[in-house]
């Protein structure tokens, strides 16, 4: 339980250390998507009755900046232990395979939750109300970074070199949490890409967190839950099975 | 009574290459312990499947009695691995690298041995230095501490002083020698045959992944082709000493030393002959002679 702690920690310090990279950056991005999407397209849309297009970008803003922060901390996390060789310092303890993984993905969901909540404070002066659901905002806000930091470990694992992480996060990562509606609802789409949206997970992680703010969303709250918890615990035994089995980590 | 270390017949292929094949050992407790091989021998490998950071394709290794797959967790407190790649992680500091290396051992408020470690090492005045800012030599002494955070009882030395000055050898050596005194296991895998030869007790050679030579060092040593005398000479070498001859060097003969008593009857067929005796050496045979010799494929 020590081991996981300890490592637990030193990845929060790890990010921590170079926060204007980590967590500051991604912040600002969100700030500058926000200002010129809410500029440009803030007289012509309401996503949800009642609720203003610059307001309704918020969240999706937020939990993508929480995607895509929690999926590169495990991920990069990694590749670099593994490239620099450091790694070594880790396989050499007795860590469990639960505890290792445990330790990266909380960590994970630290610095997507530290990131969400950046970028909530820095664009709530566009009009964000406070949320309708709390719980189910937190919830999708933890399953949403756990799901993406599970799938940063396992893509850190599997590259071995940053190439084959960057193809990950900029061929499969970037397209399914930029495609997902978090700059429209996918109510506004034609019934062909209505259907393509419904198959990424990240979707419904944006739309249950939306649903969190404004208590109105695309689909039922319970079945984004049932998708992005499925999806969580699905993932986290696969990589689990793959860390105790020493898969590119022990040859 | 269980070994430090036991080895048995593990083999380990990599894609066509076998790099280990039915290696079979044991290492006693307190033993000085080196396991020499050239590059490719498969010693990293060795060690590589005692830390459990490969897994060997069949047999069984333990460490102090603990198989180090199907006790993997006892396996691992009991050994130290310092590895041969000069890694670090960039983010921390010495003190914090020793500390979180502590706590991945499970071990809370290791500061007092820590404090010791850096001491010893010579690194007290690093200890809150970024790794990035260290030399390649700090880098190393780090690395032996990350190594004995968890005071095990066997050590692992993967070419601990490959590419470090003199000094740090030296004292590093000092700190080693410490350690077995106080009762640890040490295995040492070095370039430098002239450390394993001052350093250990019982010497392991591999060549292609197989072990050649496993003895005392001593009994290795006066197995081997005993001591040449080189001498510098007035004139020809008389007839009656060709069959001594091993070879000529820089104006120089070499001849076998079978035995020393030999000198005597060297000397007096000069004294004969009537040639002088301008300059003499004795050479004992040291580890490098017996190294090459074995990795040449030659019989002692």
């Amino acid at each position: 339980m020590y081991g996981f702690l300890t490592l637990f920690k030193k990845e929060i310090l790890r990010f921590w250390k170079v926060g204007f990279q980590t967590v500051m950056a991604p912040v600002l991005t969100a700030l500058l998507y926000q200002m010129i999407f809410s500029h440009v397209l803030s007289q012509h849309v309401e996503a949800y009755p009642g609720v203003s297009y610059t307001a309704f970008l918020i969240p999706g803003l937020a939990m993508m900046s929480m995607a895509q922060n929690a999926f590169a901390n495990s991920s990069s996390s990694l590749i670099q232990s593994k490239i620099t060789g450091n790694i070594v310092f880790l396989l050499l303890p007795p860590i469990s395979a639960p505890a290792f993984f445990g330790a990266y993905l909380l960590a994970s969901i630290v610095r997507g939750l530290v990131v969400g909540c950046g970028v909530l404070l820095v664009t709530a002066w566009f009009g964000l109300s406070l949320p309708a659901q709390p719980l189910w905002l937190l919830a999708f806000a933890v399953l949403g970074c756990g799901v993406l930091g599970a799938l940063g470990i396992m893509a850190g694992i599997w590259a071995d070199k940053f190439d084959q992480l960057a193809a990950f996060q900029n061929f499969l990562i970037m397209p399914l949490t930029f495609l997902s509606g978090v700059f429209y609802s996918i109510n506004s789409l034609p019934p062909l890409w209505r259907s393509v949206s419904h198959l990424n997970p990240v979707f419904y992680m944006i739309d249950g967190f939306r649903y969190g703010f404004f208590g109105q969303a695309d689909v039922s709250p319970w079945l984004s839950l049932a998708v992005v918890g499925g999806c969580f615990v699905a993932l986290s035994l696969w990589v689990m099975r793959l860390i105790a089995s020493g898969y590119k980590l022990r040859h | 009574m269980t070994h430090a270390i036991s080895i048995d017949a593990v083999s380990k292929r990599f894609a066509s290459l076998q790099a280990l094949d039915h290696i079979s050992f044991t290492v006693e407790h307190g033993e000085f312990f080196a396991l020499l091989g050239p590059n490719g021998a498969g010693k990293t490998t060795l060690i590589s499947a005692m830390a459990g950071l490969s897994r060997a394709d069949s047999g069984q290794i333990r460490i102090m009695g603990h198989d180090v797959v199907a006790e993997s967790r006892a396996a691992r407190m009991k050994l130290g691995v310092v590895p041969q790649e000069l890694v670090f992680d960039p983010f921390f500091t010495v003190r914090e690298t020793l500390t979180f290396q502590s706590g991945y051992f499970g071990i809370r408020h290791n500061d007092a041995w820590i404090d010791e470690l850096l001491h010893k090492l010579g690194l007290t005045d690093k200890a809150n230095v970024n790794m990035r800012a260290l030399s390649g030599g700090m880098k190393r002494r780090v690395m032996v501490a990350q190594a004995l955070v968890h005071r095990p009882p066997v050590i692992v030395l993967d070419e601990p002083t490959a590419g470090v000055d003199v000094e740090l050898r030296q004292s590093l050596w000092a700190f080693v020698k410490e350690l077995n005194a106080a009762g640890h296991t040490i295995v040492l895998t070095t370039h430098y045959l002239e450390e394993a030869e001052a350093l250990c007790s019982r010497i392991a050679m591999m060549k292609k992944g197989r072990l050649i030579a496993l003895e005392n060092k001593d009994t290795l040593l006066s197995r081997s082709a005993a001591r040449e005398v080189s001498l510098q000479l007035s004139g020809p070498l008389p007839a009656s000493l060709q069959p001594l001859s091993l070879r000529q060097q820089d104006g120089r003969h070499i001849l076998a030393l079978p035995d020393i008593a030999k000198l005597e009857q060297v000397l007096s067929e000069l004294r004969l002959a009537a040639v002088e005796v301008r300059e003499l050496s004795v050479h004992e045979t040291d580890l490098e002679q017996v190294f090459v010799k074995l990795m040449h494929g030659g019989q002692l």
